[in-house]
Parts: C-alpha cells; sequence; structure tokens
C-alpha cells in the first residue's frame, strides 16, 4: 500500500513540470513548424488552417511550401542568415579571447578574492540586460564618451563613426554575454589538479608549452560550454542590433520579428523560425550533452 | 611566472570593460545637460533626471506591472524549476527522462524571437480551441515566463543536489520516514539556498525580458523593458540613466544585503554542528 502511495507520489511530482513544458515549450514548435506551412490571410489569426474539416472528416490538407521558398529566393533573408553566423561566430571567438584568461586568473586567485571576483563578474548579470546595452549608445555615440575622449586627448581630430556598425553589434555581444562565457570556464578551470601543472615543470615544460600541453585540453568542455552559451542566443539576437546595429544589414531575428510585427505575415515569421532552429539543432545538442555531463558528473 | 601576470592584466582589463558603461550612466545620470554625453560643469551634479523619472507616471506604471510578473513567475517558476531539479537529480531513470532534461537545458540557450513567436502562437491557437487565455496580458506574460525561468531554477537546484550524496535521505528513510516528510525535513533544507538564489534569478530574468514579453503582451500591458527599449530606440535620454542607476543600486544593496545573511547563516550551521557534537561527546 504504502509502495503504491510512493509511486503514485513519484509520477505526481515528475508528471506535472513534465506537461507544463510539453504543453508550453514542445507543442508552441508543432504549431509553429505547422503555421510555417500555412497561407496569409487578412484576418485574425492571420494565417488559414491546413486542415479542412466538414461534417467530422478531414476533406483537404493545403501545404504551403511558398513561405520557405520565399525566403531562399530573396537575397535579404539569405544575407540576414550568413550574417548573423558570422556575427555570433565573431563574437564568440571574441568573449572566448577576453573571458578565457580572466577565468583563469580568477581561478588561481585565494578563495576570499575568488568569490569577491566572481560577484564582480555576476554582478552586472544581475542588473538590467537592456540598460547595459543602452548604456553603449552614449560611450558610442559620434559625441559620446569614447569621440569626446580621443578629441581631448588629440588622438584623432574628428569623431570616428562607431554606431551603428558591425564593431557596435560585437561590442554589445560580447559585452552581455561575457559572463557566460566566463562562468562555465571558471567552473571547468578551478576543478583542475595544480600537481599535473607541477608534472609538466619538473619534465621540463616552459609555462606556455605546459598550458598549451595540459591546461588547454583539459578545459575543452569548459571551453565548449561557454562558446555554445555565448553562439546560440547570439544568432538570433535582437535588442542589441536593433540598438546597436547597421540600419542596412539586419541580423535574422530582427527580420522574423518585423515580419511578425510589421508585416503581419505569420507564416513567413514561422517559416523564419524554423530555418534557425535547423541551423541551431546541432548546437543546442551539443550543448546538453555538455550540460548533462557538467551536472551529472559531480560527486 | 608570465602567465600569471598576463591573465591578471586580462582580467583588469575585462573588469574595467564591464563596469565603464555602468559607470558611465551612473555619472551622467547627474548632468544636467540634456545631451546626456556632454558633461554640463556648471549646473550638475543635478538630481532633476530622478525627479522626472518619479512623477513619470508610465514608466511607474509599467515598473508596478513588471514587479507582479516579476514576482509571480518567479514563484512560478520555483515551484516547477525546483521539481525537475529533484526528479533530474534524484529520481534516477524513468521513461522520458531524456525528453524532460532537454526540454530543461533547451530554454537556456533558445534565441528570445523564437521562444516568443512560438509561444504567442500557443496562446492564439488555444484560445480559438478553448476560449483560454482570452486575450493576452499579464496573464500571457507570466505563463510565459514562468516556462523559460523554471530551467535556470531547475539547473540550480540540480546542481546544488548533485554537490550532497542521497546518504540523508536514504538514512531517514530506512528510519520509516515517509517521502513527503524526507523532503520536507531533509531536501528542502538542503536545498533552500539554491531555491533563494533560483527565485531571485528567475525575478532578475522576467524583470529585464523584453522581446518575449512584446510577442506575448496584449496592448493594453506594457512592462518596463517595453517602454525603455521603446524609449532608447529614439535615441539616450537622460532619465533613463536615472533609472538605470536606481536598478544597479538596488541590485548592488541585495546582492552585498544577501552574501552577508549568507555568511552569517553558514556562521550559525557550523556553530550549530560544532555544539551539537560538543554535547553527543
Amino acid at each position: 500500500m504504502q509502495a503504491l502511495r510512493k509511486h503514485a507520489g513519484r509520477r505526481l511530482v515528475i508528471a506535472v513540470p513534465y506537461l507544463w513544458l510539453i504543453v508550453l515549450f514542445l507543442i508552441p514548435f508543432i504549431i509553429v513548424f505547422k503555421i510555417s506551412f500555412s497561407e496569409t490571410r487578412m484576418a485574425m489569426p492571420p494565417y488559414a488552417p491546413l486542415i479542412e474539416w466538414r461534417d467530422g472528416a478531414i476533406v483537404g490538407i493545403k501545404l504551403y511550401f511558398s513561405n520557405y521558398s520565399f525566403l531562399f529566393t530573396d537575397r535579404l533573408y539569405a544575407s540576414a542568415y550568413l550574417y548573423s553566423i558570422k556575427v555570433a561566430a565573431v563574437s564568440t571567438l571574441w568573449c572566448l579571447l577576453i573571458g578565457y584568461p580572466m577565468a583563469y586568473a580568477i581561478a588561481r586567485s585565494t578563495a576570499a578574492w575568488k568569490n569577491l571576483l566572481l560577484m564582480l563578474i555576476i554582478l552586472p548579470f544581475w542588473t538590467s540586460f537592456l540598460l547595459r546595452v543602452y548604456a553603449w549608445i552614449g560611450l558610442l555615440k559620434s559625441n559620446g564618451v569614447i569621440n569626446n575622449v580621443l578629441l581631448a586627448l588629440g588622438i584623432i581630430h574628428e569623431p570616428l563613426t562607431l554606431m551603428q556598425t558591425d564593431f557596435a553589434v560585437y561590442v554589445g555581444i560580447v559585452y552581455s554575454y561575457l559572463p557566460f562565457m566566463i562562468l562555465p570556464l571558471y567552473a571547468n578551470l578551478e576543478k583542475h589538479d595544480a600537481t599535473l601543472l607541477e608534472a609538466a615543470a619538473d619534465l621540463g615544460a616552459r609555462p606556455w608549452r605546459a598550458f598549451l600541453r595540459v591546461t588547454l585540453p583539459l578545459s575543452m568542455p569548459g571551453v565548449m560550454a561557454g562558446c555554445l552559451l555565448v553562439f546560440i542566443p547570439a544568432v538570433g539576437e535582437y535588442v542589441i542590433p536593433s540598438l546597436l546595429g547597421r540600419t542596412d544589414q539586419l541580423m535574422i531575428g530582427r527580420v522574423l520579428s518585423d515580419e511578425f510585427f510589421a508585416n503581419r505575415d505569420w507564416p513567413v515569421a514561422s517559416a523564419v523560425a524554423i530555418l534557425i532552429l535547423v541551423l541551431l539543432v546541432v548546437p543546442i545538442m551539443l550543448f546538453q550533452r555538455v550540460q548533462k555531463s557538467e551536472l551529472e558528473a559531480r560527486p | 611566472m608570465n602567465r600569471g601576470y598576463f591573465s591578471r592584466a586580462g582580467l583588469i582589463i575585462g573588469l574595467v570593460f564591464l563596469y565603464v558603461p555602468i559607470l558611465s550612466m551612473v555619472v551622467f545620470s547627474f548632468n544636467n545637460s540634456r545631451l546626456v554625453t556632454v558633461w554640463d560643469a556648471a549646473n550638475s551634479p543635478t538630481l532633476k533626471w530622478y525627479v522626472a523619472l518619479l512623477s513619470n507616471a508610465p514608466i511607474l506604471r509599467a515598473a508596478w506591472l513588471s514587479i507582479r510578473v516579476a514576482a509571480s513567475a518567479a514563484t512560478g517558476a520555483v515551484v516547477l524549476g525546483t521539481l525537475v531539479g529533484i526528479v533530474l537529480a534524484r529520481f534516477g531513470p524513468f521513461r522520458g527522462r531524456t525528453l524532460l532534461s532537454a526540454m530543461t537545458t533547451a530554454p537556456l540557450v533558445m534565441p528570445e524571437v523564437i521562444t516568443g513567436l512560438s509561444l504567442l502562437l500557443l496562446f492564439v491557437a488555444l484560445e480559438q480551441l478553448i476560449g483560454w487565455p482570452r486575450g493576452r496580458g499579464m496573464l500571457t506574460i507570466i505563463l510565459a515566463h514562468i516556462t523559460f525561468t523554471m530551467s535556470y531554477v531547475a539547473v540550480v537546484v540540480q546542481s546544488r543536489l548533485a554537490g550532497f550524496d542521497e546518504s540523508l535521505e536514504e538514512a531517514a528513510m530506512d528510519l520509516g520516514a515517509r517521502p513527503v516528510t524526507v523532503f520536507f525535513r531533509i531536501t528542502l533544507p538542503l536545498i533552500i539556498p539554491a531555491i533563494v538564489s533560483g527565485w531571485l534569478l528567475a525575478f532578475t530574468i522576467s524583470w529585464d525580458d523584453v522581446v518575449v514579453s512584446q510577442f506575448v503582451a496584449g496592448p493594453a500591458s506594457t512592462t518596463l523593458p517595453m517602454v525603455i527599449f521603446s524609449k532608447v530606440r529614439l535615441g539616450v535620454s537622460p532619465d533613463v540613466n536615472a533609472l538605470a542607476t536606481l536598478m544597479v543600486s538596488i541590485v548592488a544593496l541585495g546582492i552585498v544585503a544577501s552574501s552577508v545573511w549568507m555568511h552569517a547563516l553558514t556562521k550559525r550551521r557550523e556553530r550549530e554542528a560544532q555544539l551539537a557534537v560538543a554535547a553527543n561527546q
């Protein structure tokens, strides 16, 4: 009897969040997939049903592939798609180059410093993301802080155009996502056994060589986790390019939301979402594997 | 050890990079000039942007909505996320475990435009099908926020539980405690720090979200980030600097207070443990 009740309780604990995620996370993707094959209509909701029902029987199924063929023939979409991959890849690389030394230095500091430094890394993350991106407008504008300082120092004689450039988008993404790179790297580097480096030094390896042959290979899971945590959301980034980025070259997240809000073309917006997911499905699966081994391989 | 110097220099430069933009917002929030980045030395510092901010009714209304949304979403996310964390850390293998863990980690990296679009299409389809949720507004924002913040709670709880072995729970079971009792007497006290930080994390993410809210909010409900976003898209405005300064100060105070509290809590635990050991001897 108690075993039975225990069993029922266990099932309930699993079922409640499970159902929630199926209804609010899994089914929405199926709906997006379905609507990406619908015909656009001037109605609310602005798409036609795929399946025609009459007297309880299906009388016809209409699949419109035109939303996709539209995306493949119009150059605007292809260039936004490729540009998003480029921006995400370059930003991820910069995050890694800036984040790795930071994570390494924190992992090598004393316990008291570690906590303080980690707090300093996390603190910006707790303050509004939107406001931190906004802060860069004030710094990068043509009459902004950076230009004013450079002009006052006599390094430049005319203001540089920093806003609405690729550079501004990279800065915005690296700035916003840097903690996501540092924290998994730190979690990995912190576990390393210092005796391995001592052994390498005893065997005559110079510090750089020991780093390249011992520390770097061991930290690959952290590098993977950090890069995926930055790259995947950066591909679909919407706020940063809207505030800092170019107006002549959109990112794919902006295209999706313009199709949805400005053109009210829900089927094309859905097709764009599906194409982003197709690009991201392998990185997302990789991230899950890294995350799983990270969370389950603890003592 | 030149490598040590190299990484330390990198750390300092990185921290400067992280904090200069925030500091610049704080400084310019006291600037008298409307030009935001030109310092008007004659009439600064001034509090006029704070006054303007606190008498701006739409901003205050939006902030109040955001607080209610974030508090409800964080509470819902803590309940569901804690369940997921416990299931993944303690329940061992069961059918559908892989799917549950996939549905928990994917929202952590899913681009927000996709989450927003898919949830909106779900709400529209549900309204057509069963008439609920009727229209879009605070309720749909809360449901959406619970869905993508519960993953963060689940990860925090799961990694906290992974740090403890199951012997305490097993011992309680062996002594005849029912699963519910074990949960409330053993597991819950162990994961309370994770639940608290999970709630705060969920609150912050919900409070900060603009993209998903834009999709699922109706015309009548505008959250604070939505107001800020539409304001700053038109250019910089000094009262946003004042708002940023207020938010940064609240967060900094909160973090200092919570670390002091955590420190005191650990100290008390240690003292109690020592007393218990002494009493047994």
